[in-house]
């Protein structure tokens, strides 16, 4: 009696979570959840969504400001919109959750464009190249995938774009996998294998932090983009975000972005290929 | 002495904003635990009566809290509502209503309990000389079964300071996320960083919870 009594208790709150969490979901797309541009204009703030420990994209420095290529362009939009930006501390997981429920504007996260996402938010005008590149060793720099034997090993991480780009393009290279971007690094050191296939902006960054390594291939196969995204169906603010995009090539200011906050890191040499101006549409 | 990293903390205002956070995972955990015992104080004295439907209440939120991950609850309160309602609670608010439901929850249950094992014969006694009921629990039956559930109340205290490490997933920044900018920020000048800064966040989290459970020692034995 006893037990009956207290399954029925727990099946009545549940169910009433359940509903709740069903009302969530059935009304997801009954009214706009994000704010028009004019609306962000009347209330002074822009929301926008940032990594805060994405080093050198999104990241708080030790005074506690918010600093990075994607924060650098973040304080030109607030300045434009003549608003004050008011950061998000976002992870990679809830980017999209942010901008479903319009807890903030804009997300500025490194947010690489993919038909999956665009499905859910509206990307703007990309502003930054990102693809796949291939480091070695300079003993044996590796600048086409064709120079591998059939002895060669090719180290890449599980669940990385760059896994599936090479099964799917090359079968023929021998993969060694690896869970974690410590044991790839440590793997490569030790010459276990020939190369490292990851995303350009890891394998450019370990190749300026370690002696003796070179990027052979800065940009393997398809070329993916990085672009600031709002809320599915906002159209006056991602318009104006294009518009801005558009305007700022004029003064090429992704490259000064680029010279400000990533050339510490990766150096002059890849900013043209990392750089987007205007949407790259421009050019 | 192995390198830990340990300058990064000396740079600008690193160690003060470590501070920072944690005082907001604090001022979460602490808000929420004033919530907590005085709404669970209440639950678990209405509960506690025989054929109360409020004991059925209780059964039910608890069993629900239990299965639920903090997390899940979190991303309801914070995600969920402004989905479903169109609310904008903030991330901290929607943490204090989360761990405040968590904590009413586990404290009136708490509370029931001690309540439940005070004497028939201490509130018979009580009637017997005439108080009243409200006065029966406020003067006779709640202080003898505060004594006896200060240790686990102190015990959910430590859990939900230690849990605010979930409410950066909702965007508000505690000690936990301030500690891997800082490591992040200083990935290449301090590749050690990560001992040196997690160490230190160890050492706050415990001088935070240690005097909680120095006061519940020192109760235990002044009520003895």
């Amino acid at each position: 009696m006893k037990n009956i009594r207290r399954f029925f208790a727990a099946a009545l709150v549940l169910a009433l979570f359940v509903s709740v969490s069903v009302s969530i979901s059935g009304s997801a797309s009954a009214d706009a959840v994000y704010r028009t541009l004019d609306e962000i204009l009347a209330d002074g703030t822009v929301n926008i969504g940032v990594f805060s420990d994405k080093y050198p994209f999104g990241f708080v420095d030790e005074n506690g400001e918010y600093q990075g290529y994607d924060v650098y362009f973040a304080r030109r939009i607030g300045e434009d919109l003549g608003v004050k930006v008011n950061f998000v501390s976002t992870e990679a997981a809830n980017r999209v959750e942010y901008l479903e429920t319009g807890k903030v504007d804009i997300i500025l996260a490194n947010f690489t464009v993919t038909p999956e996402r665009a499905e859910k938010v509206d990307f703007a005008l990309p502003y930054m190249n990102v693809a796949l590149g291939v480091v070695s060793p300079d003993s044996r720099v590796i600048t086409d995938l064709k120079q591998l034997g059939p002895e060669d090993r090719v180290i890449v991480i599980s669940g990385t774009t760059a896994e599936d780009y090479l099964i799917k393009n090359n079968p023929e290279i021998t993969l060694q996998k690896y869970d974690t971007y410590a044991n790839a690094k440590n793997a490569l050191e030790n010459g276990n294998a020939a190369a490292w296939a990851n995303d350009n902006t890891e394998v450019i960054a370990f190749a300026l932090e370690n002696e003796g390594y070179t990027v052979g291939i800065p940009s393997l196969g398809s070329q993916d983009t990085i672009a600031p995204a709002v809320s599915k169906g906002n159209e006056t603010l991602l318009n104006w975000l294009n518009d801005e995009i558009r305007a700022l090539a004029g003064e090429q200011f992704f490259h000064k972005d680029y010279e400000e906050t990533l050339v510490a890191v990766y150096g002059l040499e890849y900013e043209d290929s990392l750089v987007l101006e205007g949407g790259g549409l421009t050019e | 002495m192995p390198d830990l990293g340990l300058e990064v903390l000396w740079k600008g205002r690193n160690f003060i904003r470590l501070l920072e956070g944690l005082w907001t995972a604090l001022r979460i955990s602490l808000v929420s635990a004033l919530i907590s015992i005085l709404a669970g104080i209440l639950l678990g004295v209405l509960a506690g009566r025989k054929r109360s439907v409020f004991r059925f209440i209780l059964r039910g939120w608890l069993a629900v809290i239990h299965i639920m991950p903090q997390m899940v609850l979190l991303f309801l309160m914070y995600f969920g509502t402004s989905r479903a309602f169109g609310w904008n609670l903030s991330g901290e608010a929607s943490a204090i209503i989360v761990f405040s439901l968590w904590g009413t929850a586990e404290m009136g249950d708490l509370v029931r309990g001690a309540v439940g094992s005070v004497p028939v014969i201490q509130r018979e006694s009580a009637e017997a000389l005439g108080l009243k009921p409200p006065q029966v629990y406020l003067m006779i039956i709640l202080p003898q079964a505060v004594r006896r559930l200060i240790p686990q109340a102190i015990n959910l205290v430590t859990r939900m300071i230690k849990t605010t490490s979930l409410v950066t997933l909702i965007g508000v920044v505690e000690i936990l996320k301030v500690a891997q900018q800082i490591i992040e920020a200083n990935r290449r000048a301090s590749p050690n960083a990560a001992f040196g800064v997690y160490l230190t966040v160890f050492v706050m989290y415990y001088l935070a919870c240690r005097p909680l459970t120095l006061m519940s020692k020192q109760l235990e034995k002044h009520w003895r």
